[in-house]
């Protein structure tokens, strides 16, 4: 084996450097959460930084499905789309949401290699005020990932002449954000303790993906759709987080009133999306209490 | 005052599979405690209990007269886990890890960098702690490993076979570290399977056998209770039944021969426990030589812990291993110890 203690004869252990107090440490539950979980999202932050490649790909394949979706649809009948729209203009708000969310979906992930490496152990052998610090730090760390990715798309999407939203807008789409975020990074961390192991993680992850891309307004309105792919469609919370995001695109004046959708069975306000968007995430949030009580007691 | 570590009648199946079906035992504060057993004998499930990372189906485990299932956090605090395997982040440097590991204790910030510094300079890990865990070599993974499980000052420090793949120069050196951390008053409690290894280091030493205590004691106690020293004869490289009975037979009435057994793990050897004697050998060749029966090999022993093995099972490790390595399905195993 390769192991060899070069100096052998150096180690000289003074127990008394070693336990120079024993006395408790003053302890308050809400400090060491924040610590425990601060540190954890560190360590996230920090494997990003040594390999960034999954940031630079999550911001790449983005800015390609602008370029190529728009240019696929480049002599669409102008209009097409429902009040003089250009396609690129109507893909912006598909691409940032589908990206946080397949970002969101691959949340549990180094968890579930932490899980197999025997990394979770060493957490799971502390004193941790909380195990939801784990939860906590994946979901911290998904969330700034997925926001500087929507900057992104719509820092290039404004180059490619879609246009700006006002602060207040900038302001709710990183609401909407969060919450789908949330709620879909607690769907991932649910299944990454329900499954075995990362290749049936990552093969669920594949299945979900892209029928929950096709199955919404990300690439194509509502009216293209037959009848049941519309239901479809309007179950799909990646339609609710979408559609609100793109209206505030395309109209500068809007409020929580605003009609975003009209669903088959009735039209769906700017307020009413953030609800069952807010409702997605604690039901999601909810779902894998049991599990994560099971798996994390 | 309670005991460092207190199990009683722990008992923990996987499915179907038994891994720990009865094992009691109490290490006391300041005693490095030796837990030996062949493989798949339920010394790493008996571990994983103690440091709460298992539920028991039943029995006790207490720290210090704290429940470790009652208050899992406040056991948590109290030790200090070194696992079988070595568990890093690759991507994070020694140091980084332990800074980790130091906000997972809550151990602030001024106080954790301190700690650190003094186990890096102690472990002699200095020059590797801004290098990536990921490149560094068995040993020095170890020892990072064992300087993790040492930063917020156990008071009981659990270790599952760490000088596994270790040189033995290696292994010296994280021994007299162990005694070290004795002597400033650690409980430690260490798995292995290496005889030596628990014999030259442990105070007390409990051997467990698919899932059972079979002894407890000192190791001097435990072979001294053996009696005599320890003779394995073999009459020819594999001997036919009948003729190493015949043998038996004929040892078991000399006089110097306390006990004889034909041992059928052994391709029906003869173990002999023998008075302690510079002539037993003789007399034994004498014996056999006028009974006109060939000796294929014949050696002789102080008792080892081996033999402490050997007579409570039957089997040496060496056997027991052997035997257990062809009956574990590895793959479910690996499946069920994750969470
Ligand atoms: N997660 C598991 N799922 C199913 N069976 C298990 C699991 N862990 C251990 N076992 C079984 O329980 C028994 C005890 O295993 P354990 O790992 O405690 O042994 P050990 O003494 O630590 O062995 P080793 O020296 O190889 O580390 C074995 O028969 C093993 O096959
Ligand atoms: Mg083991």
């Amino acid at each position: 084996m390769s192991g060899t203690i070069n100096t052998s004869n150096s180690v000289n252990v003074r127990s008394s450097d070693i336990y120079r107090s024993r006395e408790p440490l003053e302890s308050n539950q809400l400090a060491d959460f924040i610590q425990e979980t601060l540190a954890l999202t560190k360590r996230l932050f920090i494997q990003l930084q040594r390999r960034p490649s999954t940031l630079i790909a999550g911001i790449v394949q983005p800015l390609m499905w602008l370029v190529l979706f728009g240019a696929l649809f480049q002599n669409a009948p102008q209009g097409m789309m429902g009040n003089d729209l250009s396609y690129g203009q109507f893909l912006g708000a598909g691409v940032i949401v589908f990206t946080a969310f397949a970002g969101a979906l691959n949340a549990g992930l180094p968890v579930m290699f932490d899980r197999e490496f025997g990394f979770l152990n060493r957490l799971l052998v502390a004193p941790l005020a909380s195990r939801y610090s784990i939860v906590a730090a994946s979901a911290i760390y998904i969330v700034a990932l997925s926001l500087i990715q929507t900057a992104a798309i719509i820092g290039v999407s404004a180059i490619m002449g879609a246009g700006l939203p006002s602060l207040t807008g900038l302001a709710a789409i990183t609401l909407i954000i969060l919450l789908l975020v949330l709620g879909v990074t607690a769907m991932s961390l649910g299944f990454t303790f329900a499954l075995p192991g990362h290749i049936e993680l990552i093969a669920v992850i594949f299945v979900i993906n892209l029928p929950l891309l096709f199955a919404s307004t990300a690439l194509a309105p509502l009216t293209f759709m037959p009848q049941w792919l519309q239901i479809v469609a309007c179950l799909n919370p990646l339609t609710y987080a979408i559609e609100p995001i793109r209206y505030l695109y395309t109209h500068p004046q809007w409020n929580l009133t605003s009609v975003v959708l009209q669903a088959p069975w009735g039209s769906i306000s700017f307020g009413s999306s953030l609800l069952i968007l807010v409702s997605f995430m604690l039901l999601t949030l909810t779902a894998i209490q049991p599990l994560l009580k099971r798996r994390l007691a | 005052m309670a005991a460092a570590v207190l199990i009683q009648n722990l008992c923990k199946s996987y499915g179907t599979v038994p891994a720990v079906k009865d094992v009691s035992f109490q290490v006391n504060q300041g005693e490095i405690f030796g837990l030996l057993g062949p493989n798949g004998a339920g010394k790493t499930t008996t571990i994983r209990c103690l440091c709460t990372l298992a539920k028991p189906d039943s029995g006790t485990i207490e720290l210090g007269g704290v429940s470790v299932v009652d208050q899992p956090r406040e056991a948590r605090k109290r030790l200090g886990y070194v696992a079988q395997e070595v568990a890093l982040d690759k991507i994070l440097t020694g140091r980084e890890l332990l800074e980790l590991q130091a906000a997972l204790y809550h151990i602030p910030k001024v106080e954790a960098r301190q700690r650190i510094e003094v186990l890096l300079e102690v472990l002699d890990l200095q020059s590797y702690a801004d290098k990536k865990t990921g490149t560094y070599s068995g040993g020095l993974k170890r020892r990072i490993d064992l300087a993790a499980g040492l930063l917020h000052q156990p008071e009981v420090l659990v270790l599952d076979e760490p000088t596994v793949g270790l040189d033995i120069e290696s292994r010296v050196v994280v021994w007299d570290f162990l005694r070290q951390l004795r002597s400033s008053g650690t409980t430690i409690v260490i798995t292995s399977h290496y005889l030596e290894e628990i014999d030259a280091l442990a105070d007390r030493v409990g051997i467990i056998d698919r899932g059972l205590v079979i002894a407890e004691g000192t190791p001097s106690a435990l072979k001294n209770r053996l009696g005599g020293d320890r003779i394995t004869l073999r009459i020819r490289e594999f001997t036919p039944v009948a003729e190493a009975e015949r043998a038996r037979h004929l040892l078991s009435q000399l006089s110097c021969v306390q006990e004889a057994k034909v041992n059928d793990n052994q391709a029906n050897a003869l173990n002999l426990v023998v008075t302690p004697d510079r002539d037993v050998l003789m007399t034994i060749q004498q014996s056999l030589q006028t009974a006109e029966l060939p000796i294929f090999g014949i050696s002789q022993s102080r008792p080892s812990l081996d033999d402490v093995y050997l007579a409570a099972t039957g089997k040496t490790l060496l056997d027991a291993e052997l035997s257990a390595a062809s009956s574990r399905d590895l793959k479910a195993e690996k499946k069920q110890s994750m969470r």
